[in-house]
């Protein structure tokens, strides 16, 4: 076992009656990383940060977190962490101020820092002038941040994050993301899961694609780019039927596939792609009723990935 | 090390006895099935019959303890599995052991405090008490034991309705009442009624307010 790895896993598998959520998954996290866990819905994102984090226990497979193993040394991991869950909240019929001393007091933070830091971390957050609120009152953004803010009052060395940002508005997103950064500015780890590809791409120093339970590649937010790359496409239809063969010819486009009343163009260069169909159109005298560019997409990606694999 | 540990984490059940105090002594349910329906229970048992307050503030004791001290913690594992907040809880570096530490400490405050208010009632209506302090501790080692009892119940089967916890745990809660010498004295139950009643922990707080209640009841007697 190596002291540079903040989280080694090796076999980890979660069974929940017939369904397979995490399948022998293995892989390791440096310390001060930046780590993204990226999957479509259902890929079992969080039965793996909820078995990291001690919540439900894996039928198979061991995993350790800063040398120590979950399953044998788990109070000890357990006061390392700062965790985020995706589903949970903080204590509704407490103020804000009374869930932080709460969670300061289970990780047994002695009252004068629990208070400093509390007053700190709500300030950075904005929700300072709100502590003696009940969380009731609170709006989801707020509610999320708070739950961030009660991930860092132990001070944590690796923070473990559900989807922090889904479901928020642009600038809360920013401030989390920040937060996140700043984190692990001081060296110390995260470990985060996302279905967005922007904001993994944004944050993570190493990412890993998760889908039904498997690990398809773990690589630098860059390289699966490159390796994605390919993948852009035009949406486009046509005020009368089109020959999709003809449509293959246009320069640039690699591949043309009817998609309903529409027809999805693969492309390198979408903006190269746009004139070219623009002069194809009025060359044959049909009009062009609407046209989208697309990213590749989570999907797309994970199957190219694992055809790759 | 190893005190170091148990110390630690028995502080931290604390934090758990304050969140609790704080959120779940004041919850409707709480309220419903801890005072008002015990409350009402004795009252229409003892309404119309001709008892000497003697024999009916032990009754009325040994139902307050009872109900209060089982109401609180049944529901608290059930609440916050449905309010989301257990998961946070069990991702802290507490063991669970710590958790039902915390909700057990709850209960009991929660018993003893209430159950000083027969004790000043009967105090009220002249029932004057022969040793206080075997009363004292009786109501502590009673109200801790259906404290615990309580947490029991609801640990089976797992769940997040608080609800249904609150009618299971009364299903069993009510009939031991009558079962364990409040209403009717165990003399008089038949001998299965006997056997049950025997694995009843209320019982047996009923036989422990013999001493310091019916103590004074025999020596105004002979007085007179
Ligand atoms: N408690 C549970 N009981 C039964 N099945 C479960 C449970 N938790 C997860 N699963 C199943 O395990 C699989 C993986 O779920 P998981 O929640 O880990 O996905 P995820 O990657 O976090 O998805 P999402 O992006 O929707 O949050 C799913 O098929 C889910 O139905
Ligand atoms: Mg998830």
């Amino acid at each position: 076992m190596t002291t540079e790895n903040a989280v080694e896993v090796s076999n980890l598998t979660k069974h929940f009656g017939e369904v397979v959520a995490v399948d022998h998954i293995s892989f390791q996290v440096k310390k001060g990383e930046l780590f993204g866990f990226l999957g479509p819905n259902a890929a079992g994102k969080t039965t793996t940060i909820r078995m990291l984090t001690g919540v439900i226990k894996p039928d198979e497979g061991t995993a350790s977190i800063l040398s120590y193993d979950i399953l044998r040394e788990g109070l000890k991991t357990k006061q390392l962490m700062g965790i985020v869950p995706e589903m949970a909240n903080a204590y509704v019929d407490l103020s804000a101020w009374n869930n932080l001393m709460l969670i300061g007091e289970l990780y047994g933070v002695p009252k004068r820092q629990r208070q400093e830091r509390a007053s700190k971390l709500l300030k950075e957050f904005g929700l300072y002038e709100r502590r003696k609120n009940l969380v009731k009152g609170f709006s989801r953004g707020m509610k999320q941040k708070l739950l961030l803010c009660m991930a860092l009052i132990n001070e944590p060395q690796i923070l473990f994050l559900d989807e922090p940002t889904s479901g928020l508005d642009v600038e809360s997103q920013r401030l989390i993301k920040d937060m996140i950064r700043e984190f692990n500015k001081n060296g110390k780890t995260v470990f985060l899961t996302t279905h967005n590809m922007e904001e993994a791409n944004q944050l993570c120093d190493r990412i890993a694609i998760i889908n039904h339970g498997k690990i398809a590649t773990i690589d630098s937010p860059e390289r699966l780019r490159l390796r994605s790359s390919g993948l852009q496409s035009i949406e486009v239809s046509f005020d009368r039927a089109v020959s999709v063969d003809e449509l293959s010819k246009v320069h640039g486009v690699k591949e043309a596939k009817k998609t309903g009343d529409k027809i999805r163009l693969y492309v390198d260069e979408p903006g190269v792609v746009l004139d070219k169909l623009v002069d194809f159109a009025r060359s044959k005298r049909v009009k062009i009723i609407s046209i989208n560019t697309l990213g590749p997409t989570l999907e797309d990606v994970f199957l190219k990935l694992v055809k790759e694999s | 090390m190893e005190t170091n540990l148990y110390w630690g984490q028995f502080k931290r059940s604390f934090a758990i006895v304050k969140k609790n105090v704080r959120i779940y002594y004041s919850k409707g349910p709480v309220i419903i099935f801890g005072l008002l329906v015990p409350f009402f229970l004795f009252l229409s048992f003892y309404i119309g019959r001709n008892m000497p307050a003697e024999a009916l503030v032990p009754g009325l004791l040994g139902m307050t303890a009872f109900f209060t001290a089982t109401s609180v913690g049944p529901a608290i594992v059930p609440w916050e599995a449905r309010a989301r907040t257990l998961e946070r809880l069990i991702s802290s570096p507490i063991s669970i052991w710590t958790i039902f530490l915390g909700d057990v400490l709850s209960s009991f405050f929660f018993g003893a405090l209430v159950s000083v208010f027969p004790v000043i009632f009967g105090l009220f209506i002249g029932v004057r008490i022969a040793d206080p302090l075997i009363l004292g501790l009786g109501i502590v080692l009673a109200t801790f034991c259906f404290a615990c009892f309580s947490i029991l119940l609801s640990a089976y089967p797992p769940t997040d309705s608080p609800a249904s916890v609150m009618m299971l745990s009364s299903m069993i809660k009510f009939p031991l009442v009558f079962i364990s010498g409040i209403f009717i004295p165990i003399e008089e139950l038949p001998a299965w009624g006997k056997t049950i009643s025997s694995i009843s922990p209320l019982t047996y707080f009923t036989d422990w307010q013999d001493i310091p209640y019916k103590a004074i009841v025999i020596i105004q007697l002979s007085l007179t």
